[in-house]
């Protein structure tokens, strides 16, 4: 059956088709959809699918349902993967028994991420095998492969999907759901499943004997294959791969070409190709991991051969390729310079255009809760800020920091350990507090820091598409459970100040901002409002509001909180036709001229 | 060697219905039994930024669109198209709807929105085929000015290699059955435009 698919759904329709009994994962832009896809098959396939409060969770669950021999799938982005790095790098010792594939998708050139690291560089560290897709129909079909390969030599395996893999669409052939629960069943085997000193040594050299095999059956992988045309090569892998494939056809050259979909690559294929050529240059996203294996192969097999590459400073180390890119080194290469960029377009045109950068909504309550956040602490306060939407607020001058999950609160801390003795309140969303933010005000609250934690509740995860978390009560399958509260377990984990406010009554929650601000001790301010995207799809709607022109004095203030329903004529404000109704502009404005339409 | 039947890359703004338009392609030329690539802007670019989504028919390779080289350039909104115009061939077709979205930095007074002869200039400039129409205003008189993305489709149906009774059989696939009526009308309007 052919089908127009997204990268993720074809992973998702995959996963179905290989029969997988368990999938977890944590929301993360390029990987969230195949959870979003999954979830709402769950009952009809009966399968477990979970969104988890995070990513070193969402393995455990996974692993936990592959010593049952049930197959499963844990999905996060390339920085999830640190999060679940310490089950991801002990579990090759203890191995696997039903299929066990992770996938990371990375983002090169951090179109929504806060680095561009490699994820084959943690496949290589904790040795096992790694799928590198070029495109959906790869992707769909290597996740197949990759569990019967995991179950093949008893390692986890990665898919490692990249941004214009995730989120290409292409005609995708996928095949019928399989229901598989083969046989669930927990055998005791303490050897293979207790990480004991005693048990470990041995597995590490059992995990160092299998590389060899793993490496040979890679090597027969249909993704890896060779096409000689002449002694000038290009080796490249996953989406690369498939930029070299249309530059050649577009240069119409005799070039050899090697393309490459898995790491460990194909020693032996590599050696056969670089002996009949005296010329490569190899293509790959990031790291030069391909590059690595070329040179160490290459100094057995043909050590005259010209190896062009990230090191010699013909493929760039960070971003994304794209294939105009890919066709100018291979056209660079074989001197072929009319190969370049068509466009007629004076690029210094361009430079009147306003930039158009992501922005808070119109609307989003957290832009009122940042307001009244720097009314109360003032604007020389410290903002240590989180992952999520709310990191937009970078343009409000509210986010002074930004490192990883939930390190909004422990970075707030030690920079009052460090002896700041300004205020400090530090910011994070809902899901990112049940993610990685509870040990971190837990261990503010154990070592006294007197700092303020604002925990923007908006109950969803908003950046990554709206999905559910424990505070919400809803399930990723749409199950209603309890509601963990925020402030029960700020109270729990030792906060001596919780209060909850709603941000769209700007009065009350500068009120709260001041009283946490004063507290000595550990403060935690709940803003809780709704995301306006889930409550407009919830059939959530308020009267716009409209300028009244005679009471407007054009001071600019409501212009300068930021929402993009408020534009400036010149003499006055103006509300377009993006105003939402939350009704904080008309809080702000100091001569009553914001008025609800009628 | 050309690699592709026909690339297209469609600009505009978040929340424009960008997607709508790739998806309902990709579905037509499934129907015409062509391969299809796309790519789309997901995450944080969504939220009132610029997004830009490559559709590729006929093509069996990646899904990105190399600059120089669009057959068509459909644009949503007109700074968009400016932004993006280094994708076009130079002997494309820029597809532009001329009402403007202003962005938080002109709202805010940090940045100033052009002209829209400014904007349309360097485009001229390029030799390229321009046509410009004022989509939101057609979708309205469709009924609805969130049609506007849909009535561009309606113009860019005329360069695509995919019979039109395919792209509304996708078209009334795709978009909810109570506005049908309203996207059927507004597909129509768009494809006036550029007759």
């Amino acid at each position: 059956m052919r089908e127009y698919l997204l990268g993720n759904v074809a992973i998702a329709k995959g996963i179905l088709e290989a029969g997988a009994g368990v999938i977890s994962g944590y929301p993360g832009t390029p990987s969230s959809e195949i959870i979003d896809t999954l979830a709402p098959l769950a009952k009809e396939h009966k399968i477990h699918v979970e969104w988890s409060v995070n990513e070193k969770v969402a393995l455990e669950v996974a692993i936990g349902a592959s010593w049952t021999n049930t197959r499963s799938v844990a999905t996060m982005k390339h920085v999830g993967l640190n999060v679940a790095a310490d089950p991801f790098m002990t579990l090759p010792y203890l191995g696997v028994k039903g299929g066990l594939v992770v996938i990371s998708a990375d983002d090169p050139f951090c179109h929504s991420s806060q680095n561009e690291q490699d994820s084959r560089r943690y496949a290589q560290f904790a040795r096992i095998p790694c799928f590198d897709p070029a495109d959906p129909q790869e992707a769909r079909d290597m996740i197949l492969r990759a569990f019967q390969i995991s179950e093949k030599f008893g390692v986890p395996v990665m898919l490692r999907p990249t941004t214009r893999v995730s989120h290409a669409r292409s005609d995708v052939e996928v095949g019928p759901a399989q229901i598989r629960f083969q046989d669930p069943h927990f055998e005791k085997d303490p050897a293979h499943r207790v990480a004991l000193p005693v048990h470990v040594r041995p597995l590490h050299s059992e995990l160092l004997d299998k590389q060899e095999a793993i490496e040979e059956a890679l090597a027969q992988e249909p993704w890896n294959k060779m096409d000689i045309k002449g002694d000038v090569g290009v080796i490249a892998s996953g989406i690369s791969g498939l930029y070299a494939q249309e530059a050649i056809a577009e240069l119409e050259a005799d070039i050899s070409l090697l393309r490459i979909g898995t790491c460990p690559p194909p020693r032996k294929m590599m050696g056969q190709f670089l002996k009949m050529v005296r010329q490569v240059i190899v293509i790959e996203e990031m790291d030069p991991v391909i590059e690595e294996v070329v040179e160490m192969v290459a100094r057995e097999e043909n050590p005259n051969v010209e190896i062009l590459g990230k090191k010699s400073g013909h493929v760039p180390s960070v971003g994304e390729l794209d294939p105009l890119q890919v066709r100018m080194f291979i056209a660079d290469m074989i001197e072929r310079p009319e190969a370049k960029n068509a466009s007629t377009l004076d690029d210094a045109a361009t430079k009147i255009l306003p930039p158009r950068p992501p922005a808070l909504c119109p609307g989003c309550s957290h832009r009122a809760t940042y307001y009244a956040m720097r009314e109360a602490f003032g604007k020389e306060a410290i903002f240590p800020n989180d992952i999520g939407c709310y990191t937009m607020g970078v343009q409000m001058g509210t986010v002074d920091t930004c490192l990883c999950m939930g390190a909004s609160i422990t970075i707030a801390s030690g920079i009052r350990f460090g002896g700041e003795e300004r205020g400090i309140c530090c910011v994070l969303g809902d899901s990112t507090f049940l993610h990685g933010g509870m040990p971190g005000l837990l261990n503010s609250a154990y070592n006294k820091a007197r700092i303020t934690i604002a925990v923007l509740d908006n109950s969803t995860t908003a950046m990554t598409g709206h999905q559910p978390h424990p505070g919400t009560g809803r399930s990723a399958c749409g199950d209603c459970v309890v509601p963990v509260s925020i402030e029960e377990i700020a109270t729990t984990l030792g906060a001596g100040f919780v209060e909850t406010i709603d941000p769209c009554d700007l009065e009350a929650t500068i009120d709260v901002f001041k009283k946490a601000k004063d507290y000595d001790g550990l403060s935690v301010v709940v803003a809780k409002h709704p995301c306006v995207i889930t409550a407009l799809k919830s059939g959530v709607r308020y009267k716009p509001l409209k300028v009244n022109e005679e009471k407007c004095v054009g001071c600019k203030k409501c212009v300068n909180f930021g929402c993009p329903a408020i534009e400036f004529d010149g003499q006055t404000a103006k509300i377009n036709a993006l105003c939402s109704g939350c009704g904080v502009c008309a809080q702000i404005c100091p001569h009553d001229a914001m008025e609800v339409t009628e | 060697m050309k690699t592709s039947q026909c690339d297209v890359v469609v600009v505009g703004v978040g929340g424009q219905g960008v997607v709508l338009i790739s998806d309902i392609i990709g579905q037509a030329a499934l129907k015409a039994n062509l391969s299809v690539r796309g790519a789309e802007t997901h995450g944080m670019a969504q939220r009132g930024g610029s997004v830009v989504n490559h559709i590729r028919v006929g093509c069996e390779y990646s899904a990105m669109v190399s600059p120089g080289e669009a057959d068509v350039l459909l644009a949503l909104e007109p700074a968009e198209a400016l932004r993006y115009a280094k994708f076009l061939s130079p002997k494309g077709v820029a597809l532009i709807n001329v009402q403007p979205v202003l962005p938080v930095t002109v709202t805010t007074g940090a940045a100033e929105y052009p002209d829209l002869k400014d904007i349309l200039e360097p485009l001229k400039q390029m030799g390229i085929e321009i046509k410009t129409m004022n989509a939101t205003e057609l979708a309205k008189k469709a009924g609805h000015p969130q049609a506007a993305n849909v009535v561009m489709l309606g113009a860019l149906s005329k360069y695509l290699p995919i019979k039109e009774r395919l792209l509304m059989e996708a078209l009334s696939e795709t978009v909810p059955p109570k506005f049908l009526d309203i996207n059927k009308q507004a597909f129509e309007l768009g494809k006036f435009e550029v007759e």
